[in-house]
């Protein structure tokens, strides 16, 4: 994984790519010259893997564009709305307001046309996330430091507008807010001054590059494609030094000297492993000895009960990774490898070209602000559940064990001692569906993103079945994890909307469980068929078959399946 | 001077994507379809960038053809 590319590189890069099998279309609203940061944003784009579509508004026309349900906007449908404001074209419009009773109240206004805008945008009946840009903290450097106590410094207001758009965003679903200053910060000479003067160029090129490669990490975590999974290496890169030939009193950790460097790393995945990303140690060494800091070291950050899956062994890392994937069972794409040593990364990116490999700067001081400036776990959503997915997975490495004791599956699936609830949308599983639905990629039967608002809507249509799954074992409780969405057509059948399950119940005969109550729900309602549709995506083959094995027959037309009630027998299964 | 020449020259291809472009001296932005308003900009940035130079507003305003550009990067290199 290379750093930011530069405009121009982006460009070449852009141009290798041949044809994309995702599709993304976003429309760009800004009040300045927003060409550079369209053509960039569809470059990103395309190089994460979309084919893309791009809707750019008319030169300063957002409100007008908006307003018009006729506008191109809506002609274009887009998925995602993104609003780029520039803070050199808001002073203007500041500096126009000549009494300082209207400047003391210009946060207020702003605020209003920011709201405004979003009930406008769902008004014409678009559902696309909005993406909305900060403004630049723009000092006019009128008041000094004196500016907090000037109600009327525009300074002073900047700061009240994006804390009003950052307090809106608590409120409005499907907006997002995209905290440009942080991304300027980082970024040298991010403007032009002439560039800007001649050719109204608000931010450099090369910023428009870095932007953009930011949203598009945003809009990926909104498609449902974000890491989960963290793997570190440990010597030099967990902490300094060679365990195997140092000792546990010489590695470096803790807030002396370089050991510093080591342990904000450490704290760093700590936190992330708090959000819920999974943490994974793959090390060329002896497992007890590279066990012991972990135990043992009284400043190490990170121990035993942080990571889920333990790897050190002589193997070959790639090798190891493999073995990672499958206990995790989740994406290469949404692993992250660290390690200090680029032999071990060039052979991991060699063979699992998936698996994000980052550069990794020599200096372990520069380690930790290097990886967060690349911004690799961005997010989309979060939920208090998030949290325990350690204890889950290493639950799970339990189960492992158990299985190759039994001998066969039926005696495995007794001994788990599963207990299951099944039952229709429930008001406080809310977050935790829309979250199943953004984020699961395999067991997915037709790949519909449902935002909080959508899942509420479903609760209380009538046309609609809804259930979730809840499923514990004598090893610990899975919580929710599956999804059914039914949806009542005008024939008096019922269309299978959606039909999700974590890979981590896999083969435990959920899915047998749920159809058998799904059924006879059905069946309850006079029904005689159920419609259901295969929706192929690059990732969820592993359902190519469910509706067959859910005693499905193939209609004829492609992907297409019906069940009548009337050929179906309950299915055994070994939840109670 | 070819050298400064032939680097514009593949600037050019580059970043207006296209690999024909032949430029003269006199070659000016009507002879080229792709060098429009917005490609200048583009235009102007990675010559700075590529020759680790900076023009002033009033420079990149004046330039009337190729032969202008090339005399201001000539300059501006020294």
């Amino acid at each position: 994984m290379e750093p930011i590319l530069s405009f121009r590189e982006l460009q070449k890069e852009a141009k290798k790519v041949d044809t994309n099998a995702r599709e993304i279309k976003v429309a760009v609203l800004g009040n300045h010259t927003t060409t550079f940061f369209s053509k960039a944003l569809k470059n990103q784009l395309t190089v994460a893997g979309f084919e893309t579509q791009i809707y750019e508004s008319d030169y300063d026309q957002i409100d007008i564009t908006i307003i018009d349900a006729q506008s191109g906007l809506y002609e274009f449908d887009p998925e995602v709305i993104v609003i780029f404001e520039s803070a050199l074209k808001l002073k203007d419009k500041f500096y126009a307001l000549d009494d300082n009773q209207g400047r003391t109240q210009f946060y207020n206004d702003v605020n209003d046309s920011v709201k405004n805008r979003i009930s406008l945008i769902r008004a014409n009946n678009s559902k696309a996330k909005i993406i909305y840009f900060t403004y630049e903290l723009l000092d006019d450097h009128l008041y000094g430091n004196l500016f907090s106590k000037i109600p009327h410094s525009f300074y002073k207001q900047l700061w009240k507008i994006n804390n009003s758009i950052l307090n809106l965003s608590e409120e409005e679903q499907g907006f997002y807010v995209f905290e440009i200053n942080k991304y300027l910060q980082g970024t040298s000479g991010y403007r032009d001054w002439p560039a800007y003067i001649n050719s109204d160029l608000h931010y450099s090129i090369d910023t428009f590059a870095v932007l953009t490669y930011h949203v598009t990490q945003f809009v990926k975590a909104l498609k449902g494609n974000f890491k989960k999974c963290l793997i570190l290496d440990l010597d030099n890169t967990t902490w300094g030094g060679i365990i195997g030939d140092d000792g546990i009193e010489n590695i470096q950790v803790g807030s002396l000297g370089i050991g510093k460097a080591f342990s904000r790393l450490q704290k760093w995945a700590k936190e992330l492993k708090e959000r819920g990303i999974i943490l994974a140690i793959c090390s060329k060494n002896t497992e007890e000895v590279a066990k012991e800091p972990f135990e043992k070291h009284s400043e190490m950050i990170l121990r035993l009960k942080d990571i889920s899956v333990f790897v050190a062994n002589w193997k070959n890392k790639a090798d190891n990774i493999r073995y990672i994937q499958e206990v995790l069972n989740i994406g290469f794409d949404s692993m992250v490898f660290i390690d200090d040593n680029p032999a071990e990364r060039d052979i991991v990116r060699q063979s699992l070209p998936e698996v994000t490999v980052p550069e990794l700067p020599e200096d372990p001081a520069l380690y930790l602000p290097y990886l967060t400036s690349l911004n690799l776990f961005e997010t989309a959503s979060y939920s208090d559940n998030d949290k325990d997915r350690t204890v889950q997975y290493q639950q799970e490495a339990e189960r492992k064990k158990l299985i190759s004791s039994v001998t066969n599956m039926d005696d495995y699936l007794k001994s788990l001692e599963m207990e299951g609830v099944i039952e229709n949308f429930e008001e406080k599983d809310v977050s935790r569906i829309a979250q199943l639905t953004q984020r699961s990629n395999q067991f997915n039967l037709r790949t519909q993103r449902y935002t909080e608002n959508d899942i509420k809507e479903f609760m209380t249509s009538e046309n609609h079945l809804t259930y979730s799954v809840k499923l514990k074992d004598k090893f610990g409780d899975y919580g929710l994890i599956s999804v059914i969405i039914l949806e009542k057509k005008e024939d008096n059948s019922f269309f299978v909307d959606t039909w999700i399950m974590s890979c981590r119940v896999l083969k435990r005969g959920v899915e047998y469980y749920a159809m058998n109550k799904i059924v006879a729900d059905v069946v309850d309602r006079g029904a005689e068929i159920i419609v259901g549709e295969y929706l192929e995506t690059p990732k969820n083959k592993l359902v190519s078959d469910l509706l067959e094995k859910l005693s499905f027959e193939s209609t004829g037309a492609k992907n297409i399946y019906q069940l009548n009630r009337t050929n179906y027998k309950p299915f055994n299964n070994y939840i109670s | 001077m070819n050298d400064v020449h032939n680097e514009l020259t593949s600037l050019f291809r580059e970043v207006l994507e296209n690999d024909d472009i032949v430029l003269t001296n006199e070659t000016t932005a009507n002879d080229i379809d792709e060098w429009d308003s917005i490609n200048h900009i583009y235009l102007v940035v990675e010559i700075e960038k590529h020759f680790g130079i900076k023009f002033t507003s009033a420079q990149i305003l004046e330039w009337k053809n190729v032969g202008e550009m090339l005399d201001a990067i000539k300059e501006k290199k020294q």
